[in-house]
This record gives C-alpha cells, sequence and structure tokens, in this order.
C-alpha cells in the first residue's frame, strides 16, 4: 500500500522491465481480453499507472505481486466492477467499455470467488443453476427441478468434476468441491474469461489435484481462458501458462511458465522489493 | 456411512440393508434427517399430554377454538418464514394484523362499500409492507428497528383512529361473511390456504429459490444477479399483505374490531412459532411446514394451559419454559441430526 501513496513512484520509470509479450507473432485473434494503458486513480492513491496486458484464447494467466500492487484493482476493472480511469479494454479485438458486473458477464468474462461464490443452504444442482433456473409457466418461475438435476450432473460428468451428490447442500462439501461447483457454473453459463481469485487457497493435494484437472481441462479442451491471481508462486506454476508480475500499478514482469521458475520469479520479486526500498530511502533522506 | 444416506435417498427401493437393524434403522435416519422432527415431537408431546389430563381437549368444539386461536399466529409464521429465510425481520406483523381492520373500517366509514373497503384495507397493509421494505433496503436500515417503529407507528394510528374504542364490525351476514371468517372453520382454511401458497413460492419456485439463496448468501446471489433488493421488498409485501388478510378475516369471525394492545404480543408468537419450527434467525433455512407445526404447538399449549386450569399468574412463566424447552430441543437434535445428514 504504502509504495503507492508515495509520490516518487511516478518518476520512476525506469525500473519497469518488460511490458511487450514475447510472442508477438500470435495472430492478433488469439488474443480474447486485452488491456491497454489500463490507468485508475482512488483519491490520492494511485493504483494502476498503464496496465498493457493481454489474455489469449484457452490460456491460463497467473498475476503476481504484493498487496496494495495493483492486481485486484486491474481485475475489478476487467470484469466490471470498477470502470478505468484512462485506457482502453478490448474484448476479442473489440473496444469495450463495462458498465457493470452483469456488463462484462454479457461479455463472457466472469469472476469466481471460492466462499462468496455458493449458497451454502442450496443443493450443488440449485447452485449450478442459480438465477439461470429452468422453469415452467413462464412468468410464474415454477422449477423445473427434476430437468435441472439431470443437466447439473450431466454438465458436471462432462468436465469430469466428481460430486458424490447432486443433491448435497453446498455446505457439506469440500473446499475444492466448491471451487469446482463455483468454477463450473461459470462455464456452465457461457463464461468464455475467467478471473480466479485464489483458486487453490487452503487446500490439501487432492483437492488442489480437482481444480489443477478441472482448469487444465477447460482451457485446452473448451478453449476457456483464465487469470488467475495468487501469491503463492508452486500454486501458479501448476495452473499457468504465464504469469505477469504487477508492481506498482504495472506489469514489472512478462513469462511463460516454462521459460522460468520459482526461484527466478521469487529473485525477480525480491530485487524489486529492494529497489523500493532503497528509493524510499533515498526519499526520506531528502 | 455418509455417502450411503445420499444414495438412499435417491433410490428408496433399494433394498441393500445399510447399517445396524437395517430397515428400523433407516427409518430413524430418515426421520433425523427432517428439520421438523423436534417441532413434531414436542407438539405430539404437548397434544398427547392436555388429550390425557383433560377430557375436553378432544372434543370439536375445542380443536375449533384452537384452529382459530392459531390460524392469525400459522399465517403470521408462514410470513416470517419468508422473512427469517432472507436473514431479516418483522416486528410489524402484528401491528398491521391490528391495524387493516381499522384501515378497513376507515374506507367503510367513509362509503366505500365493504368489499371495496376490504381491497383497500388490503392495499394499505400491503403499502405498509412494502415501506419496511423499501426503508430497509435502499436507506439500509437494519429491519429489526425499521418494523419495531413501524409497529409503533400502526399502534398509533389505531388509537388515534379507534379513540381506544372497539366498534362493531359492519357487514356480518351472508354467505360472504360465512366464507371470509365467520364460518367456524373458515380462518382456519385461509390459514391452510396460505399456508400451500407461500410453501409452494418457497420451495417450488424461482422466487423461493431466490429468497433462500439472499438469505443464504447475499454477495452470492447478488453476484449471480439475482436482484436481492427487490426480492427482499417483495418479501415484506407478502407478509403484510398475509398479516392484514388474516386481520380482517378475525375481525370478520370476532364481529368487532378491536384497538388491541401493541403488535409485539400479536407478532412474537409468530416468530417463535416459526424458529421453533426450525426456521434459522440467520436466513437461508425456513420450512413452512415447519412453521405451521410450531403454531400449533402455540396454539395447543395456550389452550391446554386454560383448559388444566393452570393459574392465570402462572401462564406466561409455563408458556416461556415450554418455548424454552422446545427450541433447547432443536439445537440439541440438530447437532444429532447432522451427523446422519453427512
Amino acid at each position: 500500500m504504502t509504495e503507492e501513496i508515495s509520490p516518487m513512484t511516478e518518476a520512476e520509470s525506469p525500473l519497469v522491465e518488460a511490458s511487450t509479450t514475447p510472442d508477438a507473432t500470435l495472430a492478433a485473434s488469439d488474443v480474447v481480453l486485452e488491456a491497454v494503458g489500463v490507468t485508475k486513480r482512488f483519491g490520492a492513491v494511485v493504483a494502476l499507472r498503464g496496465i498493457d496486458m493481454q489474455l489469449r484464447r484457452g490460456e491460463v494467466l497467473g498475476l503476481v505481486g504484493d498487496n496494495g500492487a495493483g492486481k485486484s484493482t486491474l481485475v475489478k476493472i476487467l470484469c466490471g466492477f470498477h470502470p478505468p480511469d484512462t485506457g482502453k479494454i478490448y474484448v476479442e479485438g473489440k473496444e469495450v467499455s463495462f458498465r457493470s458486473v452483469a456488463d462484462a458477464r454479457g461479455f463472457g468474462i466472469e469472476t469466481v470467488y471460492q466462499d462468496l461464490a455458493l449458497v451454502p443452504q442450496l443443493t450443488v444442482a440449485q447452485n449450478l443453476f442459480l438465477n439461470r433456473e429452468i422453469t415452467l409457466f413462464g412468468k410464474v418461475g415454477w422449477l423445473s427441478a427434476g430437468k435441472m438435476r439431470r443437466l447439473a450432473k450431466k454438465y458436471l460428468e462432462d468436465i469430469k468434476v466428481e460430486i458424490p451428490d447432486i443433491d448435497a447442500e453446498a455446505e457439506s462439501l469440500s473446499g475444492g468441491q466448491r471451487q469446482a461447483i463455483a468454477v463450473a457454473r461459470a462455464t456452465r453459463q457461457n463464461a468464455k474469461i475467467l478471473l480466479l481469485d485464489e483458486p487453490l487457497a487452503a487446500m490439501g493435494a487432492r483437492e488442489s489435484a480437482l481444480i489443477v484437472d478441472l482448469v487444465k481441462d477447460l482451457s485446452r479442451n473448451r478453449g476457456v481462458s483464465m487469470i488467475v491471481i495468487d501469491h503463492n508462486y508452486t500454486h501458479l506454476f501448476e495452473l499457468c501458462d504465464r504469469i505477469n508480475v504487477i508492481q506498482q500499478g504495472r506489469i514489472a514482469l512478462d513469462q511463460q511458465v516454462k521459460d522460468t521458475s520459482v526461484e527466478e520469479l521469487t529473485k525477480f520479486m525480491v530485487s524489486e522489493y529492494r529497489r523500493e526500498l532503497a528509493a524510499g530511502q533515498q526519499l526520506l533522506e531528502q | 456411512m455418509a455417502r450411503a444416506t445420499a444414495s438412499d435417498n435417491e433410490t428408496p427401493q433399494n433394498p441393500v440393508p445399510k447399517g445396524p437393524g437395517s430397515v428400523a434403522y433407516r427409518l430413524v435416519q430418515r426421520a433425523m434427517q427432517q428439520r421438523e422432527l423436534t417441532v413434531v415431537l414436542v407438539t405430539l408431546f404437548v397434544i398427547i399430554y392436555f388429550g390425557i389430563a383433560n377430557s375436553a381437549f378432544f372434543t370439536t368444539a375445542n380443536i375449533i377454538t384452537v384452529c382459530q386461536y392459531l390460524a392469525s399466529i400459522a399465517v403470521i409464521a408462514f410470513g416470517e418464514v419468508l422473512i427469517l429465510s432472507l436473514g431479516e425481520i418483522d416486528l410489524s406483523a402484528g401491528a398491521v394484523y391490528l391495524s387493516s381492520p381499522w384501515f378497513m373500517y376507515l374506507f367503510w366509514t367513509h362509503g366505500m362499500p365493504i368489499g371495496w373497503a376490504i381491497v383497500a384495507a388490503m392495499v394499505c397493509s400491503a403499502g405498509v409492507g412494502m415501506i419496511n421494505g423499501l426503508i430497509t433496503v435502499w436507506l439500509n436500515v437494519s429491519s429489526l428497528i425499521v418494523t419495531l417503529a413501524v409497529n409503533y407507528v400502526l399502534f398509533g394510528f389505531v388509537l388515534i383512529e379507534s379513540n381506544d374504542i372497539q366498534v362493531d364490525m359492519p357487514g356480518q351476514t351472508g354467505h360472504f361473511s360465512i366464507i371470509f371468517g365467520v364460518g367456524a372453520w373458515s380462518t382456519t382454511l385461509w390459514a391452510a390456504a396460505m399456508m400451500l401458497a407461500i410453501w409452494a413460492l418457497l420451495k417450488r419456485t424461482r422466487f423461493g429459490l431466490h429468497v433462500t439463496a439472499t438469505g443464504g448468501n447475499l454477495l452470492a446471489a447478488a453476484e449471480s444477479g439475482i436482484r436481492v433488493r427487490r426480492v427482499k421488498v417483495w418479501c415484506f409485501i407478502i407478509i403484510s399483505a398475509a398479516s392484514g388478510l388474516i386481520g380482517i378475516l378475525d375481525a370478520i369471525r370476532i364481529g368487532s374490531i378491536n384497538p388491541g394492545s401493541s403488535g409485539l404480543d400479536t407478532v412474537l408468537p409468530g416468530i417463535v412459532a416459526a424458529v421453533v419450527g426450525g426456521t434459522a434467525l440467520t436466513g437461508g433455512r425456513g420450512t413452512i411446514v415447519g412453521a405451521a407445526l410450531g403454531a400449533i404447538f402455540l396454539g395447543v399449549l395456550e389452550d391446554g394451559f386454560n383448559l388444566i386450569g393452570v393459574n392465570a399468574n402462572w401462564f406466561y412463566l409455563a408458556e416461556g419454559v415450554m418455548i424454552l424447552v422446545a427450541m433447547v430441543a432443536n439445537t440439541q437434535l440438530g447437532t444429532v441430526a447432522r451427523r446422519f445428514r453427512r
């Protein structure tokens, strides 16, 4: 948080290493979501100083950065929660401006929160169809429960999510199962781009495997693109194809996972941190 | 065992024994899975107890008395199930119940035919609910306070309108009044109809699912695009309209309109009935059947104490203790039941 309030950071642009994409050869149509020069400020606090980011079809992109580096702000802009101050957002090459989360959802962009997403007292099937219920008699909204159960079961089988009981209340499921249901709901409702916030947080190895498999399956076989925010590098390396490091409201590093390692990323983050610290000290001395 | 529970529900015809004493065990298991189990047990207990203690208990006349007494509690309880499922509370339903006949009387004395006066009073009642809902969701005031304040406002209206004097109910003859309250089973049947309607609304429609979702996880519900504020306002309208209707029916049944006391004495039994029945105060879980049983429990209790001649001074003490016993049994059985549910 502190580094954002510091007024001098505005002037230290040379610190930023690289924001050009390494695979410039890819066709433009493969970019499903793009942010160009996105800035955002909350009063005196500058959260984003010009983000250039691209997400390709079927790609899993990891976002890392310290608390307050701006990654949550970026995600909130991408999902339509905040409008950007300046800069442009493109979906499938077309410029868009989201007025609301529902607006972004209309473009197939959906955020998945682990525990926020499900209603604990509703069943798996009811959660999967939440606010997209199948009903009879139009306006009356009489639920077609049997049909929803069947479709929910089939869909979960299709994406290979094993839930022992479709009528179980979400409350009785494990964290991994809940996360899987949340992701399944988003994709079932035609989300093409998923924003995942710490999808593997507080999960055991078997639970994690469930989600990793689901994420891989959705991205490879169904062309769903995903942005994953996580503090945990191991999680990110398990899930992602590419990683962007956000620092002080900018993309400071853009690397394919296969070209880097947890060690390298850690080293980069530490050196950046040292540099900030030094800059801060300098400021204090002046 | 946990997995077995699930598959048992889906295929009851499956004859494979799954535990000690298989059939009996599964019966117990099925029973334990019902959230209404406690209220069924305590209600059965009080019915049997008073049935044995006083021979007048099982007479038709007495059963009608009990039903007439509990109809209003039950209807308010059904409304509260919706409201509590949302994670809100409505303390004004009792005042709406008491004031709606006065609204009707006001319109009637100003020359409206009685039928239209009733309709107008219903609209007023629904309007009170809408005001409750709108203040709660748009001005972000706790529904507890909003509805408590509205409760007093309505009580004040009744006192001003009535000068604290009871009046005769107009239009007390004919088929009309028999259907609308005078018939011995009229209010009971109306309450039963409202039970069916609100049960279907909560458990079988999209709206009801959204009520549960809103109360169970407000953020998730809003995130999924459910218009949670609208859902809440509608529930406040429904409880007020239902309370207003049963208020008018009761006034027609009794034949007079009473200033009554503060509506809290009327609404709190409704809330108790809902909660004793298994509806959570915290939202997300509501059972209409439980609320009906809770109302029967309270009705039988009140009637039974009268029958066996409990000293009036002891009445509230006994009633309070019984409610406590029912609620403690509820939570304790709930802990045991959870083991069967998982």
